[in-house]
């Protein structure tokens, strides 16, 4: 106990004691009945180790496990923004009474602290404790509901994929821990300095189980076959976390590891990692044409722009750093706001096929409108964030790297397919007109449409000046 | 050939990834939900050996103290997984994954 509070007077891992505080406060709620009031209590929760965490003493590192350098306090507070977020857009769910709020938040809040871990650890059991801290509550939250057989499904298909990965990623691990003889990132990479180019079969095939475990964790093709299945039969707002705050995450730990670790034997992994992206990409794109549901639609997307990210670890420069967080910050935002959309039309209509946005411009025309900002920040369209994010991205590519040149002409392509099917919404908001039942004109409450116009100011603004993103110091 | 039995470490490294590779093709190819957790765990204790092996090897506890901690995530994962499973069974009266079959395109 006296270390702990040793540790918060020294503004040591101070945003992940709130929330593991928090989580319990939450699991409480129901004994001690203040559950009204718990989400008030979890936002300012979560609003305070958002400040916490941007007064991290900077370049601490905690018993060698975790390094707190600029890199994981700007990752962590842009993940905890997006934690912040999705309580606020996801209310309307928790409070349907189908879904028990106390539980629900304290597993969420206990995955947001598996995420930070991946953003700051500098030790592969601090990795791969983050993701399994990060994965085991979303096993659950992906079944939480319980009498839906899609759920349990999903539940299972989660938790055998998210097993299985682990099982890949640690037969990885022990092989670079055979190899070198430590689990601490940058003693890897001096070890791997130091061998030059004559490095052991055996730490190759670490490197490369791990990557496909991680890349298993992030869906990225030919592993990503669990993620349609798994984003479709979870609860909305469940699936808007998975594509958003867990996916950020992960890639924050993808990028860390192989950034710190294995950048000087790039030479082994850099054309299977370029391989799997064109696979991705190509695959995310391709099969979301043809889907009839929308969530199953932006499943295969959040597939398909986990491809475009992993541009950034293939990358691994300090360029790639203000890339990657630019984009993450620039799909959660545009994600969650097409979760919260797509959330009010299944509510309104029913049903989440693309059918089910037919004329919805005349009934809800705030909702359309910003379902198609969010659209075109997916497609990467200007004016919105979108569109930088993915500029900065390609064009950090090739400044640093010619010879990728038909990556991203894959990316681009891929970019072009997508335009297609996010459009396909837009044209069925406001192409089709359609004799309109009264039942299909309930308004959504005010709270959301403040929220849902700040959203779209966000992506906007963000799109505008993505300076305000580009000036951080030494990431 | 005779190098691969001499040194020691090889034969581990061999019997780990042979189990591993049980572990890998019983999830691939089982039906059965309680025996594709089985080889879940046989993937994972085919780990702790090659880690307590390597750990050894190279005279280092950190190995080791990987291994609890791989313990202790195995146990905590395998709980909620069977807990997913009591919750399949209500619904499905199944324990196989072929009665799950509602999600695709």
């Amino acid at each position: 106990m006296s270390k702990l509070k040793e540790n918060f007077n020294d503004k040591k891992m101070t945003a992940v004691i709130i929330l593991s505080c928090l989580g319990i406060v939450s699991m409480l709620a129901d004994i001690f009945s203040y559950k009204k009031a718990l989400w008030y209590i979890v936002l300012a929760g979560v609003a305070g180790a958002i400040v916490a965490n941007l007064n991290e003493k900077s370049n601490a590192i905690i018993y060698d496990m975790l390094l707190t350098d600029n890199y994981a306090i700007w990752f962590s507070t842009l993940i905890l923004a997006l934690v912040l977020l999705w309580f606020m857009v996801s209310k309307d769910q928790y409070e349907s009474g189908v879904y028990n709020s106390s539980d629900n938040y304290a597993l969420i809040l206990f995955a947001t602290v598996g995420a930070l871990i991946l953003t700051s650890f500098s030790d592969l059991t601090m990795m791969f404790l983050g993701i399994e801290i990060l994965s085991i509550p979303l096993f659950i939250l992906a079944g939480s509901n319980k009498k839906d057989v899609s759920s349990n499904e999903a539940s299972l298909k989660y938790f055998l994929a998210g097993a299985f990965a682990s099982g890949i990623l640690l037969f990885g691990i022990t092989f670079i821990y055979g190899s070198t003889g430590t689990f601490k990132l940058d003693k890897i990479a001096d070890w791997a300095n130091a061998a030059g180019s004559n490095l052991p079969a055996l730490f190759y095939t670490g490197i490369l189980l791990v990557m496909v475990g991680l890349a298993f964790k992030v869906s990225a093709a030919p592993f990503h076959f669990w993620t349609p299945d798994v984003y479709q039969g979870s609860p909305m707002f469940v699936t808007a976390f998975m594509a958003t705050i867990v996916k950020g995450a992960a890639f924050a730990g993808f990028f860390r590891l192989f950034y710190t670790s294995f950048t000087s034997a790039s030479g082994s992994w850099a054309l299977i990692l370029s391989i799997l992206i064109a696979a991705t990409i190509l695959t995310g794109n391709i099969i979301a044409v043809y889907q009839s549901s929308v969530k199953r639609m932006l499943a295969y997307s959040s597939i398909a722009q986990a491809g475009y990210i992993l541009l950034t670890v293939l990358l691994s420069n300090q360029e790639a750093k203000y890339a990657l967080l630019l984009y993450i910050a620039s799909y959660g935002v545009s994600t969650i706001t097409a979760f919260t959309v797509l959330y009010h039309v299944e509510k309104i209509k029913g049903t989440d096929t693309f059918e089910s946005f037919t004329s919805l411009s005349q009934t809800h025309p705030l909702l359309s409108v910003v379902m198609t900002i969010a659209m075109l920040s997916l497609a990467g369209i200007p004016p919105t964030i979108g569109f930088f994010a993915k500029f900065y991205l390609f064009s950090s590519v090739l400044k640093s790297n010619t010879s990728y040149l038909w990556l991203i002409m894959v990316s681009v392509a891929g970019s072009l397919v997508s335009v297609y099917y996010y459009f396909r919404v837009i044209i069925a908001m406001y192409g089709q007109h359609e004799p309109i039942i009264s039942s299909e004109k309930k308004q959504i409450p005010a709270f959301y449409n403040v929220l849902l116009l700040l959203l779209v100011c966000v992506i906007i603004i963000l799109g505008m000046m993505p300076d305000v993103l580009m000036s951080i110091d030494n990431l | 050939m005779k190098d691969l039995f001499t040194n020691s470490l090889n034969g581990y490294i061999l019997l780990s990834s042979l189990l591993f590779c049980i572990g890998v093709l019983g999830v691939l190819i089982r039906k059965n939900i309680i025996i594709l957790f089985m080889s879940i765990e046989l993937m994972l204790n085919a780990v702790n050996l090659l880690l307590a092996a390597f750990s050894v090897h190279h005279n280092n506890p950190d190995g080791q103290v990987f291994v609890f901690f791989i313990m202790a995530v195995a146990a905590a994962e395998i709980t909620v997984g069977l807990a997913i499973l009591v919750m399949i069974y209500r619904n499905t009266g199944s324990v196989s994954i072929d009665a799950l079959k509602k999600l695709k395109w």
